[in-house]
This record gives C-alpha cells, sequence and structure tokens, in this order.
C-alpha cells in the first residue's frame, strides 16, 4: 500500500513538471493554431537564463523567476513580430520557421556559451526532503506541484477573466469578426506568443536544479510537451492539465513495474492508438465556428 | 644493380618533393609518401563539437590540441611537425563515418584521434579496417573489440571493476543494483559486474536500463527505496548522471548507506551537477584530476592555461592527452619513409611513457593499454578524493568476461 501510495505522488510530481512544460505551448498551439517547435527552446533559455542569473548575478533561483519570464517573454515577443507574424500565422510556414528558429536559438547558445552541461543550484531552502501522506518525497517535488497548478490557475484566469483573454477567444472564434470590432489581433496574438514563450521559460528554470542544463536540453522536453496537448486536445486548458497528469502516472508507474525504456515506449504507443480513434483528443473545447 | 624497396622509396620522395615543388601533388603517386610531406605530419582530430555528447567530446579535442600543440611547440617529431586536421562529427555515427573517411582517403591523415561513444567507434571501424589506416580511441569503453587498427588507451572492464567491486562488497555490502543507459556499454559491464559478484557471492537485486539522455528518475529511486540495495552500480552516462544524482539528493536518500558507485562519472559530470549532489558517491577510473604527480600537475595546468582556468581534466581527456604523445614516440620510432599508419601500429606496440596517471603501456598483444586503476569519492568542492590506488598497473583483458575468447596479435582467439 506504502509502495502503491508513493508511485501516485511520483506519478503526480511526473505530471507536474509535465504540466510545466507543456502549458506555454497549449496556449500558442491552442489560441494560435501555430506549432511551435522553438517551444524546446524556449525551455533551454529558461535554464540558461537561470544559470546566467546566478552566475552572473548572483541571483538565486527564486528571485529570478520573475526576469526569467520576462527576459523570455521578450524573446517570444519579437520572433512572432518579426517571423511568425510576417508569415501572417499559416500553420505549415510557421512549422518550417519555429524550427528553424530553434535551431539557431540552439547554435547561438552553443555559440556563446560553450556546450557542456550548466549547474544551477537548487534552492537551499528546498533542498531537504519532507513527508507527504508518510512518503518522503523531495521538498523541490513539492514546490514545482505548487507552481505549476498555480501557474494553470493563472493562465485560466487570464484566458477566462481578463480583457486580453476575451480578446484572443474572441480572435480565435473569427478572427475578422473580432478585427472589425476594433480588437488589434497582431497585439493580442504577439503578446499570447510572448506569455507562451516565458511560461516555457519558466519551466525550464524551474526543472533545471533537478535536470541537466545543455543547449540541446530542448529537445526532449518539446516531445513530451506535444504529447500532453495532443492527448489532452488542442484549445482546452482543463484536457493540458488532466493529460499531463494521466501521462505523469502512466509512465512514472510502468517505469516502476517494468523500466524507463518499456514505460516510453508503451506511452507513446498508446497516445498514437488514442489519436487514432480520437484525434481531438481526450478533451475538446466547444467552439462555435 | 639491386633496389630495395627503402631506396626506392627515399629516391621517388626525392623526385616527388622535387616534382612536388614545381606541380604540387600531381606527380606524388605513391600514397606513402604523402603521409610526412613538406615537413608535415596530417592527422585527424575527430571529436563531435555539436550534438547531444559535443558535451564531453569538445574537451577531448581540446586535450588532444594540447598535446599536438605542446608537441610542435617543442620542434615536432624530428622537425617534422604534426598538423591537426579537425572535423565535426556532430554526435552522429554515419557522420562519423563520413567524416573518417575524408580523413583517411581524402586528407591522407597517417592517424586519427577520435571519438567517445562505442557507437561512433564501430561506425568508423570498417572505414580504418578497409583503408588500414590507424584509430586512437581514448575512451573507456565495454572491451569484447579485437581491432588491429585501432590503438585502446581507455579502460576496459577489467581495469574498472576488478578492484571496485570487491572492494564495494567488502565495504557496503553484497546487494546491488545495476543501473544503466540503455545501449551496449552498460550492458556489457553490467555483465562483467555480475560475474565479478557471482564469485564474491553477491546478489543483484535489480538490473535496469533508462533511455539515453533520460532525465527523470523518480520512479527509479522509489524502486531503489523498496529493495534496499547496498550499492548502485551505475552505467548511466551524459547528461542522465547528473539528473540521477541530482534527484537521488533531493529525495533525501543517503550516499553513506547506499552509495552510488559510477564508472562514468568524472570531474565534468561533476562539475554540472553540482559538489553537493556528487559528494559521497564513488567512481573507479585510471585517472583523477587530483591525482599527484609532477606530469598531472604540468598536464592540468597547461589545460587550464590553454583552455581557462574553470576548465577539469577528467579520465578520457588524460588518455586523450598521454595517446598523443604515445603517437609521437611511434612516429619517432620509424625513417620518414616508413610513415605509415600499419608501421605506426607496429612501432607504438609495446611503447610505455609516464603519463598523468602514471605509466602507460601499450600491451602488444591486444593494443589495449597498461592502465593504474584508481577508487575516488567525490567531494562536494567537486572534485574526487582518491582513496586506494593499485600498487600494481593492470593489464588490459578486453574479453575478460568471455573466458572462451581472447585478442591476439593474430586477431580474436576463441580457445576451446
Amino acid at each position: 500500500m506504502d509502495q502503491f501510495i508513493e508511485q501516485i505522488v511520483t506519478g503526480l510530481s511526473i505530471g507536474s513538471i509535465l504540466l510545466l512544460v507543456a502549458l506555454g505551448l497549449s496556449i500558442i498551439y491552442g489560441s494560435m493554431g501555430i506549432i511551435n517547435l522553438a517551444h524546446g527552446e524556449f525551455v533551454m533559455l529558461g535554464a540558461y537564463a537561470a544559470w546566467v542569473f546566478h552566475t552572473y548575478l548572483g541571483l538565486g533561483l527564486l528571485a529570478s523567476l520573475v526576469p526569467i519570464f520576462l527576459v523570455v517573454a521578450a524573446f517570444g515577443w519579437v520572433i512572432e513580430r518579426y517571423v511568425l507574424s510576417l508569415l501572417n500565422n499559416r500553420p505549415l510556414d510557421t512549422i518550417l520557421a519555429t524550427w528553424g528558429v530553434g535551431i539557431m536559438l540552439q547554435q547561438a547558445v552553443r555559440l556563446s556559451v560553450g556546450s557542456e552541461l550548466r549547474y544551477v543550484q537548487l534552492p537551499p531552502a528546498l533542498s531537504d526532503s519532507m513527508d507527504v501522506f508518510g512518503i518522503p518525497i523531495s521538498s523541490y517535488r513539492v514546490f514545482l506541484f505548487v507552481v505549476s497548478i498555480a501557474l494553470f490557475g493563472a493562465t485560466w484566469l487570464l484566458m477566462n477573466r481578463t480583457p486580453v483573454g476575451m480578446k484572443l477567444r474572441a480572435i480565435i472564434q473569427d478572427r475578422s469578426v473580432a478585427a472589425s470590432f476594433g480588437i488589434n489581433a497582431k497585439r493580442v496574438y504577439a503578446l499570447t506568443f510572448a506569455y507562451g514563450a516565458g511560461l516555457a521559460g519558466l519551466a525550464g528554470a524551474l526543472v533545471s536544479p533537478l535536470k541537466s542544463v545543455s543547449p540541446d536540453m530542448g529537445t526532449g522536453y518539446v516531445v513530451d510537451a506535444f504529447m500532453v496537448v495532443v492527448l489532452g486536445g488542442v484549445q482546452s486548458l482543463a484536457g493540458t492539465v488532466a493529460s499531463a497528469f494521466i501521462l505523469g502516472e502512466l509512465s512514472g508507474g510502468i517505469a516502476f513495474l517494468q523500466n524507463d525504456t518499456v514505460a516510453k515506449a508503451i506511452v507513446l504507443l498508446a497516445i498514437v492508438v488514442l489519436i487514432r480513434f480520437r484525434p481531438e483528443g481526450l478533451f475538446t473545447a466547444r467552439v462555435r465556428a | 644493380m639491386s633496389i630495395s624497396r627503402r631506396t626506392l622509396l627515399r629516391n621517388t620522395a626525392a623526385l616527388g618533393a622535387f616534382a612536388g615543388a614545381g606541380l604540387p601533388h600531381i606527380w606524388i603517386k605513391n600514397a606513402d609518401l604523402a603521409y610526412a610531406a613538406g615537413g608535415e605530419i596530417k592527422v585527424g582530430v575527430l571529436f563531435s563539437l555539436t550534438g547531444t555528447t559535443a558535451i564531453i567530446e569538445e574537451s577531448l579535442n581540446k586535450a588532444t590540441l594540447l598535446a599536438i600543440e605542446e608537441i610542435n611547440a617543442a620542434g615536432g617529431i624530428k622537425g617534422s611537425k604534426i598538423v591537426p586536421i579537425v572535423e565535426d562529427p556532430a554526435s552522429d555515427p554515419a557522420t562519423f563515418s563520413e567524416k573518417a573517411r575524408k580523413l583517411v582517403v581524402g586528407d591522407k591523415c597517417v592517424s586519427v584521434f577520435g571519438s567517445y561513444t562505442s557507437a561512433s567507434r564501430k561506425a568508423v571501424l570498417p572505414v580504418f579496417e578497409r583503408q588500414n589506416n590507424l584509430y586512437w580511441y581514448p575512451t573507456l569503453y565495454e572491451g569484447r573489440e579485437c581491432s588491429k587498427n585501432v590503438i585502446y588507451t581507455g579502460a576496459v572492464p577489467n581495469q574498472q571493476q576488478d578492484e571496485f567491486v570487491p572492494w564495494l562488497v567488502k565495504k557496503f555490502g553484497k546487494k546491488f543494483y545495476l543501473i544503466g543507459s540503455n545501449y551496449i556499454y552498460p550492458k556489457e559491464e553490467n555483465n562483467y559486474c555480475k560475474k565479478l559478484l557471482e564469485k564474491l557471492g553477491g546478489e543483484v537485486v535489480a538490473e535496469e536500463y533508462v533511455p539515453l539522455g533520460h532525465s527523470e528518475f523518480s520512479s527509479v529511486i522509489n524502486k531503489i527505496r523498496s529493495t534496499q540495495p547496498n550499492v548502485i552500480f551505475s552505467t548511466v552516462v551524459g547528461d542522465s548522471v547528473v539528473a540521477l544524482h541530482r534527484q537521488y539528493k533531493a529525495a533525501g536518500l543517503d550516499p553513506e548507506k547506499m552509495p552510488m558507485a559510477s564508472l562514468t562519472t568524472s570531474e565534468n559530470e561533476v562539475a554540472a551537477m553540482g559538489g553537493e549532489a556528487a559528494a559521497g558517491h564513488f567512481t573507479s577510473a585510471p585517472y583523477f584530476m587530483v591525482h599527484k604527480s609532477p606530469e598531472n600537475e604540468k598536464f592540468v595546468e597547461a589545460y587550464k592555461k590553454r583552455w581557462g582556468a574553470d576548465k577539469v581534466t577528467h579520465f578520457v581527456s588524460e588518455a586523450c592527452y598521454f595517446q598523443t604523445y604515445l603517437f609521437k614516440q611511434a612516429v619517432e620510432k620509424l625513417a620518414t619513409s616508413d610513415l605509415t599508419p600499419p608501421n605506426i601500429r607496429d612501432a607504438v606496440k609495446g611503447q610505455s611513457m609516464i603519463a598523468p596517471q602514471g605509466k602507460v603501456e601499450i600491451e602488444p598483444e591486444n593494443l589495449h593499454t597498461w592502465l593504474w586503476p584508481k577508487i575516488a569519492q567525490a567531494k562536494s568542492n567537486g572534485q574526487f578524493e582518491i582513496l586506494v590506488e593499485a600498487k600494481e598497473w593492470l593489464k588490459p583483458v578486453p574479453y575478460a568476461a568471455y573466458p572462451g575468447q581472447s585478442c591476439t596479435e593474430k586477431g580474436l582467439v576463441e580457445k576451446s
């Protein structure tokens, strides 16, 4: 029984990291229809930003979260404004463009700071483990869980309770009608993309003390993030949350019973089968089109 | 008048040099002569500068170039300069093979220094065997290879484990949890580890492999908790090493009771995971940066001076450094006209030198290297403390896990 609870808690922790990484992608993919292949590189930029703030400015990870969000969001804004919007956000063109941007970001980091692994310190206050339901678990993982839920809450509020969110939802339903009501679609798109990029940056910074920081770290995360978003259903924030935790429990559980190699294969297979029968994902937001 | 092969070569060389001055290269038909043309000895340097394993291979490239620069600054090899031709195989085995062919056939390098992963070595092997060229491989690896065209200067399983596993059993206990990345190297090392444990009456509580580049170890940590091994025997590689150590630490496990014993964690990985995550765990290798010897002090100082004060040296970069010097010694033994890859191979057999780790020698039988196993514990300052040094150097036995087979000068021999 203990082991069962332990594994459930572990799954929640894996799920929260998946949610953290997928949230930014979900916003961009769900609301703008842009398949952002540079998402992993935004995650990577966030991790490197954490490293830079720590190494050169002496800022701890927690203190640098807000600046990291702003820095990576600014990157996202520039890329939306000067690359994607010039392509009129056409899905096929933007796949290629974001892929290219991703490669450029990766190589730029490699050339400027080198390709060795970088070190981001675990916040000292959170470096111990604590007991949850009698199970010892890393305090930092509990912290990540809380942060990912909080970021989800903030994003949901932003989308559903603020003027920007309302405008964005209006644009998603019909861009030209929204524009005729005086909504500046370009500006809203740029802000949305920046927000999604900022979230990815935060995710990178937050996972960096548990994992490693290298120029090509994003590749793994972008695959995970896409699995979460596709399974959860495009345009559905709640679906993203549900699928992140389903995937977390599933891969954690299989990894415990078998091993991580098998877990990865089975989870991927399960998603492929599910998409075959439910191409829209588990959850779909009903949108009048 | 009889014309020996050597005089013929010498005369052709003179002619070649003469003709080469006027009409570059088109007259030099004899490929062998091109190896030492114009006071230059061309060698290939084939380490990934981009892609996944660039993280570590970059340092191998640096150590190799440092040795070449040192040799050239001290007058080269009998007046000839070593000219390194650096290629970037981008961590991709197919590109490794393509670049190796370019270095051997196109650039006519007399030797190539390269590779970190076994996958990349296996990819270039056919090129060197078909062209009868020579590859210098600095990495510790899984053994079970016997090529006449590769000089292996890293440790094979018996050199890392023969001392290490009994020591671990004695100090911590007999229950081992084997974890590795999912490819050939960890599987072969674990294979050998299991054989040693069998002899010592040890027990393997789990043997498990995670995908390359894997970074989520919480389920593994749960399993470790539930099986309660005495030792976690790790052959996880690359950035996974960093993630495993950090998550082990964050989960509150105690290295004093359940240490990780690694064959792959070097100063390089420790720098990336931070000293506090590495502290208390053990590594077995022939070289550590803190090793005290005049040769090592010189190496570390030169490396830092050339590449930056924050850089570390480790057990693979050390091999890169000394194998370049062994190459020099072998070439010195040969007349310029005899400079061919097979001749260098024959000349390097039995060559020895004082490397940073101690005296090393190329075993004539199998072209692997006699090394000095050491066991060290990581400290929170990011360096290791050497706890056990072998009293004698250890012979390389690439087929240690396969008693029926051995690597000899004639190639792989099956004993019946």
